[in-house]
């Protein structure tokens, strides 16, 4: 075992870890921060995606101890102070983007991660971005246009109804 | 997943020394090793990470003209720095896997697996490319060995991969909707004494060269020249997704589009 350090949504942590432990194995069950979740465990689904130091990362791709130090971002840094939802949250919730919910943290940091580079991006830019994020509830669609909402763009274009 | 012991080093002689331990392996972004892992199909008992080494991170052009990428650089990275001087080469990195991968998967650790359906192969066999590890520099047209095999021995590290960059290039893929890699990606890079054409996905020996495409492309560089050549299906890869006879045709038909779509 090893200690390992990080800042996770703002606040330093530590903890003991093997050199297999995941990332996500270190969020949810050393932090219990169990909003990221696992969904394939193979890297395919998208649903353990956070940021670490700035960057989408599939956490159930990355070991524990390779965020030594780093700035990790889950989901649940991305309400407000007060504890209200931010705006990708609440545009999720305003455009039905979710039905079961299980894909929305890693739907949502992906998102973050896309409006943080390209600040209004295409329906195809977003459809493009969401390529590692799987729903199988939504169709996508009303996920598209709650991202199309959250950058300030109008949700009109988006294709299908 | 077995446990295993993670050393960080953060210079390529680090590095060198931890890997000459007993089952050390490195580990570049994992998006292929930690999976295999988890399936207990690699078991190292020693794993050293890659992307704490400066020296091994980044672009850059060498006195010879030629890209030059470290090994752990990012597919991310090489999108990013490569967009002006190596369109085709940025376009490949783009469309690796998605978004989140590509900020972690590197291009030695991609090239180091081999693996049949990677995109990276088939860009270092159409420029010839030069494979630069901490013992020795290997041509790439010495290095794809078949599916998965390559001549790097025990611990030997991918420190920089060096590529000549083509008077034009593109790269098309056809993508396998569930896993993102090639059902069949062609690389076309057009040079001032010829033109090479790298294939990936399709063959059951991994990435090749086209040679019938090369010869016919240096004569006259347009989709009409590769139109009546036919690939035998005979050695290419046959499975649920696409049987030989489709990936044979879509080798032709993608090395047309790269061929139109370079620049």
């Amino acid at each position: 075992m090893t200690n390992v350090s990080m800042t996770v949504n703002g606040k330093s942590v530590s903890g003991e870890v093997e050199g297999r432990t995941l990332l996500v194995e270190f969020l949810r069950e050393g932090l219990g921060l169990t909003g990221t979740h696992v969904g394939c465990d193979t890297s395919q689904c998208g649903a353990c995606v956070v940021h670490v130091d700035g960057k989408a990362v599939k956490a159930c791709t990355m070991f524990a101890a390779e965020a030594e130090g780093a700035e990790v971002k889950t989901i649940e840094g991305m309400a407000i102070a007060d504890g209200s939802l931010g705006t990708i949250q609440q545009a999720f919730q305003d455009y039905h983007g979710l039905q079961c919910g299980f894909c929305t943290p890693g739907m949502v940091m992906s998102a973050a991660a896309l409006l943080a580079d390209n600040p209004r991006p295409s329906e195809a830019e977003v459809r493009s971005y969401l390529e590692g994020n799987l729903c199988r509830c939504t169709g996508y669609h009303n996920i598209v246009k709650a991202i199309m909402a959250a950058s300030g763009q109008s949700v009109e274009p988006v294709a299908a109804e | 997943m077995h446990n295993f012991e993670l050393v960080k080093p953060t210079t390529i002689a680090d590095a060198v020394q931890a890997l000459s331990g007993e089952d050390a392996q490195p580990l570049g972004g994992g998006q292929t090793l930690i999976p295999t892992m988890k399936q207990r199909l690699a078991a190292p008992a020693r794993l050293v990470s890659t992307l704490g080494i400066a020296e091994m991170q980044g672009v850059c052009t060498d006195d010879h003209g030629r890209i030059c990428i470290g090994g752990a650089t990012t597919h991310a990275s090489v999108t990013a720095e490569t967009a002006s001087t190596f369109p085709g080469l940025s376009g490949l990195a783009a469309k690796i896997g998605d978004p989140a991968v590509r900020n972690r998967g590197t291009i030695g650790g991609s090239v180091a697996n081999n693996d049949p359906a990677a995109c990276y192969p088939a860009a270092c066999l159409a420029t010839g490319a030069t494979i630069v590890t901490d013992k020795r520099e290997i041509a790439a047209d010495d290095f794809f060995q078949g599916m998965f095999a390559t001549p790097l021995e025990e611990g030997e590290l991918i420190t920089e991969i060096k590529f000549p960059v083509p008077q034009a290039s593109n790269y098309q893929k056809f993508e396998q909707p569930a896993s993102r890699f090639a059902l069949v990606g062609v690389f076309v890079a057009r040079f001032g004494d010829g033109v090479r054409v790298g294939v990936t996905g399709a063959s059951e020996d991994g990435v090749f060269r086209w040679s019938a495409a090369e010869e016919a492309l240096s004569g006259n560089f347009s989709a009409e020249a590769v139109s009546g050549l036919s690939l035998p299906a005979e050695g290419m890869i046959g499975d649920l997704h696409g049987s030989p006879d489709y990936r044979a045709h879509l080798v032709k038909v993608l090395t047309g589009r790269a061929v139109t779509a370079a620049s």
